[in-house]
């Protein structure tokens, strides 16, 4: 699971859905058995494609799950980049290129601050199948 | 509802037991050979993938195999599917691998992950046809709306009743509610299983569409399946 993907997903209990701790799913606190495993996988580097990408952001969750991933070098506003190919834009496109496409979490879990469900991560892909008795 | 085979008659006396065991079991089962057959992308939805805006967010829900996740290489496209098996073949095989602004999850097509009021666009293929009451069917348009931010649109495709010219051959007037053999051959064994499907009328899905809260903005039939275009109202 790509880190831009936890931007993108919420609990899937239905009546967590209301509540503002639904969103995002954290991760910082990890089963032993499944300890959390980042993996670094190259894609081919758009700068066009995270500038279209970034008004779609939620930056508050972003930063929550960077920081609980281990990054705290995310700027605390989110940046206005309107030329992707200026000079001064590179480095950070590239940065947040390398955040929010090549950071696969490959194992762990996220809990829900809501409810305390627990969704793992394994082999890269999430499941957010819930067992019969959360299904309403 | 009893529900007619081409073999035999079932009488589902719980829903969700049914789509367990006549269509995720069964997707599970079948997921290599289905997925070999499930490569060529129809051109409606190929169409209506390529026109989404450069940086658009959107869903596949239903993905299988993923064939369809990789059409557009300037939007983010998360995909998802109830079978493990399918989402396997969709993260291992080259439909993932070659485009990588894609993402994939397993998740349930009723009770789905995606954060509310955010997507720019979803499409389901060939799934809300296997929700087996009036009621789950309505409940999947749903999950589709809740996802789609204020203007976002969404493409559902589902196969049809009407379709006389097809080697099935059902038409207007046949039960709805079928079940409809897989065959897959190996060493000269022959495996039969069946998968649940309910038939939509014409007119059925986007009366299903209007119920949910959304609002009809286009549709038409191709190739033995009624497709539907709508946005939140």
């Amino acid at each position: 699971m790509k880190l831009l993907t936890a931007n993108f997903v919420q609990c899937t209990v239905k009546a967590c859905g209301s509540s503002p701790d639904c969103f995002p799913l954290h991760f910082d606190q990890q089963m032993p058995d499944i300890p959390l495993e980042l993996v670094h996988e190259d894609v081919d580097f758009s700068p066009e494609f995270i500038c279209n990408i970034l008004p779609r952001i939620e930056w508050a969750a972003l930063l929550t799950t960077a920081r609980e991933l281990g990054n705290t070098q995310l700027p605390e506003a989110k940046p206005e980049i309107e030329n992707p190919h200026a000079p001064e834009n590179a480095q950070l496109l590239r940065d947040l290129h390398t955040l929010l496409l090549e950071t696969q979490i490959s194992q762990g879990s996220m809990r829900c601050a809501n409810c305390g469900h627990i969704y793992f991560i394994r082999d890269s892909i999430p499941n957010f199948l819930l067992p019969g008795h959360l299904v309403q | 509802m009893p529900i007619q085979s081409q073999s035999a008659t079932a009488h589902p006396a719980d829903p969700i037991e049914l789509e367990h065991t006549h269509v995720h079991a069964v997707y599970d089962k079948i997921a290599p050979h289905f997925s070999q057959t499930r490569y060529k992308p129809w051109p409606i939805v190929q169409r209506y993938l390529e026109t989404r805006p450069r940086g658009s967010v959107g869903l596949d829900i239903g993905c299988g195999n993923g064939k369809y996740i990789s059409v557009n290489p300037e939007i983010y496209v998360l995909g998802s599917d109830r079978s493990s098996k399918l989402i396997e073949l969709a993260c291992t095989g080259k439909e993932v691998g070659k485009k990588r602004f894609v993402d994939v999850g397993i998740a349930d097509g009723i009770e789905t992950p995606f954060r509310t009021s955010r997507f720019d666009f979803a499409i389901s293929i060939a799934v809300v046809h296997h929700f087996a009451t009036p009621q789950r069917r309505l409940e999947a348009v749903k999950s589709i709306l809740r996802a789609l931010r204020q203007g976002g649109t969404a493409l559902v495709y589902v196969w049809a009743l009407e379709q006389k010219g097809s080697r099935r051959g059902w038409d207007e007037g046949h039960a709805q509610d079928v079940m409809v053999p897989w065959v897959t051959e190996k060493d000269g064994a022959r495996t039969v299983v069946e998968r649940y499907y309910h038939l939509y009328r014409k007119g059925e899905i986007e009366a299903d569409v209007e119920a949910a809260g959304g609002k009809v903005i286009e549709g038409g039939y191709e190739r033995d399946n009624w497709w539907v275009i709508f946005e939140g109202s």
